[in-house]
């Protein structure tokens, strides 16, 4: 916790740069809604920061289990930051599974404020404790607020018409009142989001926000312990504009459709439900006056099929599944790279293999995205940084799949997907156009006829007369399109399709340093949500003169141009990675260069910290 | 004086691709293709607006021989696919081909999710109670004890009916009719065109050479006429050489049984009469088995509901004219913002 010394200018306040929070409870205590209200007031008051929800598959665990507990993680600062944070200075803990779960990542000296009316005998066994933690001694190096969180929270809506359990599920906006008053958030946006979202249960709306102000006017009053008091962070100096908070599942979708705009096409989503994708359909579906068809197909395979017939038919096919699914719809990206048919693929990686941590992030499918077919299959990858992020990179999606008539695979994870933002509002008339023009002309009209350029067969959809004709999975002739087995042609096929992606490096930016210098001892190299972390690592390293640099890649497959050369200015070259080294391999495959892998598949993002370790241990000294 | 050139009507044969057709000599697929060809031009649909999709399997070549739009995908997905292609644009007239395997096996759950929704679309399963393009293994529609390569000894899992299945779906529209009979095809195809949903046709198809002969028990020339039955929609259930057979209710009142009139004091009066709107009646027709009963053919059930495509479209426009779209910025700033001044 930066801090600066409190003065009468912030109301008695002290002032702090800096500072990260976790909520943690029971599945069914409402703390990702207390992270996501607390998120928009801190985006409203100017902070820039990052959230990390994490919580467990199941939907509501059973209570007090360790398994079932639910976390919600914000780092805002006055400054720019990259990430959730490392540790939190402060620590809410609804029950004793929260505390059990999350009290090791608080730093000595932290705060943990604690729902002491959870500690029962029955909750404090259920969470594996043998001895009340509360009476134990295993909190005296934080600072413990111990508060009666659910007997004041009942107090408080007493005049409401709830019910006991109705008035004890309140708690979390008690919690959230008073965090308010800790760091000067305003109460408004909160109360506005309850009024709507109970407009047809005014009851229950006034004993949300009775619990939310009593939470309020409870640390107001009450004495709080020493080395406790109220903080202010004051804005971050940020480029003048217009924001919003955003996770990245918003910003994907807005982005598809931004996409589609751009193309000049309608956009058909088909997708199946799953975790953590889910959130894309549910999104999409929300934007239908924006030209989006949305169809939950039977399962994950007429998802990408549905979104394949679509595209056929003239429409921009999308289908948004993660890493099991994509297993599914494998075949079928197949049959959409040999017909050459725009097809957008979303997947919202997450912990594998198989079922694997649905609900963890991991960046354990890129083998499967540049490599994951049967034959010889090359397809765009691209992958976002951050949340905001998803909204270029969605764009750029598009734009690859219809000028160059191929399935594009758009990397994102569950930490994107989940984490909020603030971001600058994109001006949608800054993204160039890129109108597709379907094929009306019968002359000389066969179905593969190539761009000269960009080697993309021309596109003529169902409806226009004169130009009937056959796709299929079977291989085609290079110059009638009809089926053929002939040996060489295959050969020939096989080559103009690879040949069509290599291309696409031509096509897309050349590969910049995101901090750094362009040579120098260490090249940090990283590709999706990683960004953040590593780019706040290297800039930590590169403040204190060491010659690090950071390396982002968004263009998974194919590289940029002018990777190679760039790569060979560095003398190491290190992979940070959330999954068991694969990035580190395509690059050693493709350039031949002696990279080194950093690995962690535990389902959390990188630590700041934890990077810039591994990196100092490489070039000091 | 200015003359309108009157547009060409559409010949069968306008219907037929330049592709050299490569089903063996003798299939059943070219006597289907044939029905197809006469039915589309007697409804005169234009080829742009014509898409075929298929699976994988013989059947599955149909689109490369129709000068339609075609797209020939993969193993069981043609309705998925062709689902999607309605959905992004409702003029198509589209057309699905199946096969046994493909329809109800790898895509058994296409099948009957396509039926289920009611997307409009003519799905046509070709039933050879075989595998014809990987040679010969038996199908989920194969009578028990088939001999085939993966069944040396005889298959020991019962067969589906692909009509009580659809119906079991929820299928508005069932029918059957067999490749050969060239004079109930079109009829039947045209039915299953105008119902606006999904159509199933089962096509019963002689396979020449993994299953020759599977169906001679009821359509062959000889014992068509006693051993199978065409239903007509208001028409009496009777059937045989000599129009003496019939469909009554069962003694027990719960089902139906074959009956010849005048024998065991049995009228024309007790003959039941063809309900197309009767799904419970579709259903035991859709059941009926040689040797206990004759086959039934014709439009077993034909009882539309909205389309799936229809209703998805009404909401889109619905929700549009509900809530205007604006520019991709509106898009992009609906919700809480916040501006950041210079020098803030």
């Amino acid at each position: 916790m930066a801090t600066n010394v409190a003065s009468t200018e912030n109301g008695g306040r002290k002032a702090l740069d800096s500072v990260v929070i976790r909520f943690a409870g029971d599945s069914g205590d409402g703390m990702q809604l207390t992270g996501t209200q607390f998120t928009q007031s801190t985006a409203l008051m100017g902070n820039d920061l990052a959230t990390f929800p994490d919580f467990p598959a199941e939907i509501r665990a059973p209570a007090g289990t360790t398994f079932g507990v639910s976390a919600f993680q914000i780092n805002f600062a006055s400054f720019d930051i990259q990430t959730p944070g490392d540790d939190p200075d402060v620590l809410v803990a609804m029950n004793p599974a929260a505390l059990k779960v999350h009290l090791k990542d608080v730093p000595k000296g932290g705060t943990v404020i604690l729902n002491t009316d959870a500690f029962s005998e029955r909750n404090i066994a259920r969470a594996g404790y043998t001895e009340n933690p509360l009476e134990d001694g295993s909190l005296d190096n934080h600072i413990v607020i111990a508060i009666e969180i659910n007997k004041l929270t009942n107090a408080a809506v007493a005049d409401c018409d709830v019910t006991s359990k109705e008035a004890t599920r309140c708690k979390n906006f008690w919690a959230l009142g008073l965090m308010c008053w800790m760091y000067n958030r305003d109460r408004q946006p909160t109360i506005d989001w309850v009024n709507q979202r109970f407009g047809k249960l005014p009851n229950i709306a006034a004993a949300n926000i009775a619990a939310l102000n009593a939470g309020h006017a409870y640390a107001e009053t009450v004495e709080l312990p020493s080395g406790v008091e109220a903080y202010i962070v004051p804005r971050a100096k940020v480029v003048p504009g217009t924001y919003r908070a955003v996770t990245g599942t918003e910003a994907a979708a807005w982005g598809l459709v931004a996409g589609a705009k751009k193309a000049g096409l309608e956009l058909f989503l088909g997708s199946y439900p799953i975790t953590p994708a889910s959130a894309l359909l549910h999104t999409l579906t929300n934007l239908k006056p924006y030209g989006v068809t949305t169809f939950q197909a039977e399962d994950e395979i007429a998802a990408v099929c549905s979104a394949i017939g679509a595209s056929y038919a003239g429409k921009l096919g999308l289908t948004s599944s993660s890493g099991p699914g994509i297993a599914l719809k494998t075949e079928a990206i197949g049959l959409a790279l040999v017909t050459e048919l725009p097809l957008v693929i979303v997947n919202v990686q997450r912990g594998g293999p198989s079922t694997g941590l649905p609900t963890k992030t991991e960046q354990s499918d890129l083998f499967q995205a540049v490599w994951g077919r049967n034959a010889d299959t090359p397809l765009p990858v691209v992958a976002s940084a951050t949340p905001g992020d998803c909204f270029e990179t969605a764009i750029e999606a598009v734009r690859l799949a219809v000028k160059y008539m191929t399935p594009v695979i758009f990397l994102s994870d569950g930490y994107l997907a989940n984490a909020a933002e603030p971001w600058e509002i994109p001006d949608a008339d800054d993204v160039e156009p890129f109108p597709v023009e379907f094929r009306t002309d019968p002359e000389g009209f066969h179905p593969y006829l190539r761009d000269e350029k960009t080697l993309a067969r021309n596109w003529a959809i169902p409806g226009t007369p004169g130009l009937m004709h056959r796709l299929g999975g079977i291989e085609k002739d290079y110059d009638s399109g009809h089926i053929s087995y002939d040996s060489d042609n295959h050969h020939r096929m096989t080559k103009v399709r690879a040949a069509k992606i290599d291309g696409i490096a031509n096509d897309i930016p050349a590969q910049a340093v995101a901090t750094g210098e362009e040579s120098g001892k260490l090249a940090v190299v990283g590709w999706g949500s990683t960004f953040g972390a590593i780019n706040q690592a290297v800039g930590r390293c590169v403040k204190d003169g060491l010659s690090v640099s950071h390396i982002h890649i968004r263009h998974v497959w194919p590289f940029p141009a002018n990777l190679e050369e760039l790569l060979s200015k560095f003398d190491r070259i290190i992979v940070p990675e959330m999954n068991n080294g694969q990035m580190v391999n395509v690059l050693r495959a493709k350039f031949l260069v002696d990279a080194e892998s950093i690995t962690q598949i535990t389902g959390q993002p990188f630590k700041v910290s934890t990077l810039e370790r591994e990196i100092r241990s490489r070039v000091e000294g | 004086m200015n003359i309108e050139t009157p547009v060409e009507a559409l010949k069968p044969n306008d219907y037929a691709s330049d592709q050299e057709v490569r089903w063996c000599p003798g299939c059943g697929d070219y006597a289907i293709i044939k029905g197809v060809h006469r039915t589309l031009a007697e409804l005169q649909i234009p080829l742009e607006k014509l898409v075929f999709f298929s699976g994988i399997g013989c059947a599955a070549r149909f689109p490369y021989y129709m000068a339609s739009y075609g797209f020939h995908t993969i193993h069981g997905r043609a309705p998925a696919l062709a689902t999607g292609a309605k959905l992004a644009n409702p003029d198509l007239d589209i057309w699905v081909v199946m096969g046994d395997g493909d329809a109800l096996s790898i895509g058994g759950n296409h099948t009957m999710h396509a039926i289920r929704r009611n997307v409009d679309l003519n799905l046509l399963l070709f039933n050879n109670e075989i595998y014809g393009l990987t040679k010969g293994q038996y199908s989920p529609t194969s009578q028990l004890g088939t001999r085939s390569p993966s069944t040396p000894q005889g298959s020991v899992d019962a067969p589906l009916t692909a009509l009580s299945l659809a119906l079991g779906a929820g299928a508005r529209f069932v029918a059957r009719t067999f490749d050969t009979n060239q004079k109930q095809m079109p009829g039947v195809l045209k039915a299953a065109h105008a119902h606006k949903g999904a159509s199933l046709v089962e096509i019963i198809q002689n396979c020449i050479v993994y299953n020759d002969g599977a169906f001679d028990g009821w359509t062959n020339k000889k014992v068509v006429s006693d051993n199978s039955i065409s239903v007509e929609h208001g028409k009496p259930l009777i059937f045989g050489a000599d129009s003496n057979k019939g469909l009554a209710k069962s003694d027990d009142g719960f089902g139906i049984q074959a009956v010849t009139i005048g024998e065991n004091g049995v009228t024309e009066a007790d003959i039941l009469i063809h309900d197309e709107t009767n799904k419970i009646l579709a259903m035991m027709l859709a059941d009926m088995k040689q040797p206990e009963f004759p086959v039934a053919l014709g439009v077993l059930y034909n009882n539309p509901a909205k389309a799936f495509d229809e209703a998805v479209h009404e909401q889109l426009r619905e929700v549009t004219e509900a809530n205007p779209p604006g520019s991709l910025n509106d898009m992009l700033r609906k919700g809480r913002t916040w501006t950041v001044e210079e020098g803030a």
